[in-house]
């Protein structure tokens, strides 16, 4: 791989973000959102149950790493759908670049764009709800890059789709997560969901990570096996992801469709 | 560069897009592959570009045949450049020439940039956005961003489309002047018959996926009896063509 054309692709979205102060609202706009409407929810739910202690530290956590997780995701497909609505995709085809540095510049791109509406949020949170997600120390280092590589696979995922079936996938960009939220376990532990369901939902990495992060909030312990299942899993996922993509890739040169592919 | 096609053929299920075609293009020649639309022309470029895998055949380029492994080390030394693609709209014209020179790892990129830039008359709107330029803008820029690499095989898929004549005529002018001091082979399809008698040595053309005829401007006006390459075109398009 070449670090010159990788950084060069990066920058490309660097320049975009850059040049675009709406651009940046937006990435910053709906984590904060996010934040206040959890907030504000679970602030309700502290008021009136007596489940847990600290119902809005939870929940609001749960909604930052869910967030990092959509923003990681969202960010590598709207990288790639910039290139779809700006009819570059022919020329970045063309150039002298790899699908390895093409998935690896997007990949690292996605994480600039991530931090841009999360750090803001996370912060936020801070002052106004009394809620540091850094209390969750050390072991939210890992559950933030097992989430990172989930997230970056379902954007390899759907870029794969968008390859395949062109723009008129793009919906689906927006769907997919919503799609694996219920079974993620983001807000609620596991045993909720029924018997059959909770063996489906344990192949995906999400319930590892947000029952492990229940864990450390509530019980104030670290299960790092449950953390490395988690990356196991993530990754197993992300390579999958990047397989598809490859033969998402090469479906699409069969059929001619990386030459005139736009809005 | 040499580009040698062999035997190409590009199927889309039960649709014949490209029919065992064949032909050369010399070193520092240009070549204009003509054709009604949906003949073929932009098929095969995307196949010579390795954007299209062919069905069967083969393209070689200086000898060396097109194949996944040693494809993007070609890619470097070839370019394309098409009004149907765009640069990316937001960023501005400098950026982009930047971004695609880091990307074909072109070597004191300021230097070079600066070099197109004053080449192609693009300094009075170099900081503005790609997407807020004039159609004879995008066009000077795409063409660019063709050369960027110093490439020594372009592909130019209708590069005066939809430009006024003088930008036309300048576009024209322009990569003439290039070719006279510059090593580049170009394959140039064009519905401009005017640009092809101007620019190219040899003409190939197609029709249904299939190359119909052969030969240079002369040879092809002649051959069919007609006064111009315009007429020529109209004949070959418009008559029932027949099965080599």
């Amino acid at each position: 791989m070449n670090i010159d054309k990788i950084f060069a692709l990066s920058l490309r979205h660097v320049y975009l973000i850059k040049g675009s102060f709406p651009r940046i609202l937006d990435l910053i706009y709906w984590p904060t959102i996010q934040i206040f409407l959890w907030g504000f929810i679970s602030k309700f739910f502290t008021l009136n149950s007596s489940y847990f202690e600290n119902t809005v530290g939870i929940i609001l956590s749960a909604a930052i790493l869910y967030d990092f997780l959509f923003r990681s995701s969202i960010s590598y497909n709207m990288m790639f759908l910039e290139e779809i609505w700006s009819r570059n995709f022919t020329n970045l085809f063309i150039a002298p670049i790899k699908i390895s540095e093409i998935i690896a510049a997007l990949t690292f791109t996605a994480i600039f764009r991530t931090l841009i509406g999360l750090v803001p949020a996370a912060l936020l949170a801070i002052p106004l709800f009394g809620v540091s997600i850094f209390k969750i120390g050390i072991p939210l280092i890992f559950l933030l890059i097992t989430l990172y590589i989930f997230g970056v696979t379902l954007g390899l995922l759907v870029t794969s789709g968008l390859i395949r079936f062109g723009p008129s996938f793009e919906n689906i960009a927006w769907a997919s997560l919503f799609f694996l939220a219920p079974l993620g376990c983001i807000y609620y532990p596991v045993e909720i969901l029924p018997d059959w369901l909770q063996i489906i939902a344990k192949l995906l990495p999400l319930v590892h990570i947000f029952e492990e992060m229940r864990n450390v909030l509530i019980h104030d312990i670290v299960n790092y096996y449950q953390i490395l299942k988690a990356i196991i899993i993530s990754f197993i996922y992300f390579v999958f992801g990047i397989v598809i993509f490859y033969l998402s890739y090469e479906g699409a040169k069969n059929r001619g469709t990386l030459i005139n592919m736009g809005e | 560069m040499k580009l040698k096609v062999q035997n190409l053929v590009k199927k889309f299920n039960s649709i014949i897009a490209v029919n065992d075609i064949s032909f050369e293009i010399e070193k520092n020649s240009t070549l204009g592959l003509l054709g009604p639309n949906g003949c073929g022309k932009t098929t095969s470029i995307g196949m010579m570009l390795g954007l299209i895998t062919p069905t069967s055949g083969k393209i070689y380029i200086n000898d060396t045949c097109l194949e996944p492994k040693n494809r993007i080390e070609l890619l470097s030394f070839m370019n394309f450049a098409s009004p149907y693609i765009e640069l990316p709209k937001k960023l501005s014209v400098k950026q982009n020439l930047e971004v695609y020179a880091r990307l074909y790892g072109v070597e004191e990129i300021d230097k070079r940039v600066d070099e197109m830039v004053e080449d192609l008359n693009i300094k009075s709107f170099l900081y503005k956005k790609t997407g807020e330029l004039s159609s004879g803008q995008k066009n000077r820029v795409s063409l660019a961003k063709s050369l960027i690499n110093k490439p020594k095989l372009l592909f130019l898929d209708e590069p005066t489309a939809s430009l006024d004549p003088d930008v036309g005529d300048f576009v024209r002018e322009y990569i003439e002047k290039y070719k006279k001091n510059n090593e580049l082979t170009i394959l140039l399809a064009s519905h401009n018959m005017k640009e092809v008698e101007r620019l190219c040595n040899k003409i190939v053309m197609m029709k249904q996926g299939e190359i119909v005829d052969s030969g240079t401007c002369d040879q092809l006006i002649k051959k069919h009896g007609r006064q111009n390459l315009e007429d020529t075109f109209l004949k070959i398009a418009r008559s029932n063509y027949e099965h080599r």
